[in-house]
């Protein structure tokens, strides 16, 4: 390990692994354990944060019941790694990030200078780019969102029925992750927000924004896919296949 | 894991694709940081390889030329984050005479191969050579092209004989520059002697005991031995040359690339008796030889910073064109490309 704990800041990661899937329509298990290329998808997101040393741990939130299931599949895909901790995710996105935090505090120890990159585990096209950009971006600003322009009109609808707003296309960016947070700051604003807040908040940068926090902003890029879907998991084993290598 | 690799898929046109690698590997992963183009590059880059060899080799990650980090290496010999150069010849057979970089079974990267424009390059160890945690980045980049002059040296040295007053140099590029610096600290008792063409390039060889223009070459010059740094239809009155100023049983080493076959002076040739040494790439051991010259002459990398042309930072396709661009109008020296995407 590079970092010891008062020489640098902390850099840690977090892949996040709590969601059950439900839109993957009816398989057996959550999304990011079904396979790309015959490896789970979340082993290959899990690879690239390996081959980046900055980080000196990399916490799995995964849900209660698959965290066994997620042991086993590290094991027998990468091997014993120290530098990999699995723990429990929480009810929603949030819940599963505050998780990490605790486990840090709990565990390491939480210095004013220590960030967190929190990445979906089932975004495995993530770059050695992006994943820089978020290091060096978090540890200056204090929190980070990853995105790309919004490639197709934004249309806003309140009711579901017609168009309330269309808003100018130039400002429209697409979410992806990595998002990355100075850790204390993350926690104070969390905990300072109300259960109904807390309710409505699903994503941690916009806990930021609301806090009048500045968010920067680091490029993504298209093919950081989100594979949610059998359409999505689909494109994903379509382009890894397509390769094609003159020997 | 899934590693992007970006590939000229026509010229001037760069795609991502990707490609699956296990960590459960014997392969040491390198995060590449700093990239040279070499003229082999612009060659596919720009087309002008001919149609069939681009339709044969295409799509291919380009440059060959590179230094990098390890990231990952699953014994553990190489601490994380040495700094390495990258040897991208890639023998799958052993000869007790004929090395790695003649054997054609060897792969050669940017040849038919993907070459290091990758996010990760997965590498087997013995196609590493760390270098000096303090050496100069940029200049390091271009390794692989000082070990090409180094590699026909040690042929040269093993096969022509030993006099070695003085030695002609054709070319005034980037190998005819580290060729003439080679020579000068390998015999600093030898006479060097340049030849070249472009009169305000010919003026960056300030080490060199003479210079002169290909057209006003003096009639009493005489060389022991002659380098052909030149390439092209060029090489073919860079090698006339040597021969007509060449003492007898000297020896010609040939370094250049030329697309086409060029016509020699065999009569000439054989009535004195030359010596041709025909030198292509090169292999590991030429890399640490090179790593051990940097180290025993830390001048000549001085030296070697004067070749460093554009440096472009590359953070994704258009800047990747635009490195290439830039280097196709730059008059002097290595475009190096600091590898961020």
């Amino acid at each position: 390990m590079n970092a010891q704990k008062g020489e640098f800041n902390m850099i840690y990661a977090q892949i996040l692994a709590g969601g059950k899937g439900t839109r993957m329509g009816n398989v057996s298990m959550p999304k990011q354990f079904l396979s790309l290329n015959d490896k789970p998808i979340i082993i290959h997101t899990i690879e690239k944060f390996l081959l980046n040393e900055r980080f000196v741990k990399i916490i799995i939130a995964s849900p209660k019941e698959w965290i066994n299931y997620t042991n086993d599949i590290i094991h027998k895909f990468i091997g014993a790694n120290e530098r990999l901790v699995v723990i429990e995710g929480g009810e929603d996105r949030n819940g599963s990030i505050m998780n990490g935090v605790t486990y840090i505090e709990d565990t390491y120890g939480l210095d004013d200078e220590d960030i967190i990159v929190t990445h979906d585990s089932v975004r495995p096209f993530i770059t050695h780019r992006i994943i820089e950009e978020n290091i060096d971006f978090g540890l200056k600003y204090g929190a980070v969102d990853t995105v790309i322009s919004a490639i197709d009109t934004i249309v806003e609808s309140e009711d579901g029925e017609s168009i309330s707003h269309i808003p100018v296309r130039d400002f429209m960016y697409q979410g992806q992750t990595p998002q990355t947070f100075n850790i204390k700051m993350l926690k104070d604003h969390f905990y300072s927000l109300s259960d109904e807040q807390k309710a409505v908040l699903s994503d941690a940068c916009k806990i930021c924004v609301l806090k009048g926090e500045k968010v920067k902003l680091v490029t993504g890029e298209v093919f950081n896919i989100k594979v949610t879907t059998p359409f999505d998991l689909k494109v994903a084993n379509a382009i890894i296949q397509e390769n094609i290598n003159h020997d | 894991m899934i590693n992007q690799v970006y590939r000229l898929v026509s010229p001037r046109q760069f795609e991502v694709t990707y490609q699956d690698f296990s960590l459960q590997t014997d392969m040491v992963v390198v995060r590449p940081t700093h990239l040279s183009i070499c003229n082999a590059d612009q060659r596919y880059y720009t087309g002008t390889r001919g149609k069939e060899v681009l339709a044969k080799k295409l799509p291919m990650a380009l440059i060959h030329e590179g230094i990098g980090k390890v990231v990952y290496d699953p014994k553990g010999e190489f601490p994380s984050g040495a700094k390495v150069v990258m040897v991208p010849n890639i023998p799958t057979e052993e000869d007790e005479f004929i090395a790695e970089n003649y054997l054609r079974t060897s792969k050669f990267r940017s040849s038919g191969y993907d070459g290091f424009m990758q996010d990760y390059v997965f590498l087997n160890r013995d196609r590493l050579v760390e270098i000096p945690d303090e050496m100069n980045p940029h200049v390091a980049a271009f390794t692989e092209l000082i070990t090409i002059a180094m590699h026909s040296l040690t042929r040269f040295e093993s096969r022509s004989h030993k006099r070695r007053n003085t030695f002609g140099v054709w070319g005034d590029g980037n190998l005819g520059f580290i060729m003439c610096l080679l020579l000068k600290k390998k015999y600093p008792d030898s006479k060097v002697i340049s030849f070249g063409k472009t009169k305000y390039k010919m003026d960056r060889f300030s080490f060199v005991d003479e210079s002169y223009q290909i057209d006003a070459i003096p009639e009493d010059i005489a060389i022991d031995h002659a380098f052909e740094c030149v390439g092209g239809l060029g090489s073919q009155y860079a090698i006339d040359q040597s021969i007509d100023i060449i003492v007898p049983e000297g020896s010609i080493s040939i370094l250049g690339v030329s697309e086409y076959p060029v016509e020699v002076n065999t009569r000439m040739l054989l009535e004195k008796g030359i010596t041709m040494i025909g030198s292509s790439r090169s292999g590991r051991a030429d890399f640490e030889n090179t790593v051990s010259f940097y180290k025993e002459y830390p001048d000549v990398v001085d030296y070697f910073t004067t070749l460093i042309g554009e440096v472009q930072t590359v953070t994704s396709i258009q800047t990747i064109i635009e490195a290439f661009e830039k280097d196709l109008t730059s008059s002097w020296g290595k475009t190096i490309m600091e590898w961020k995407i």
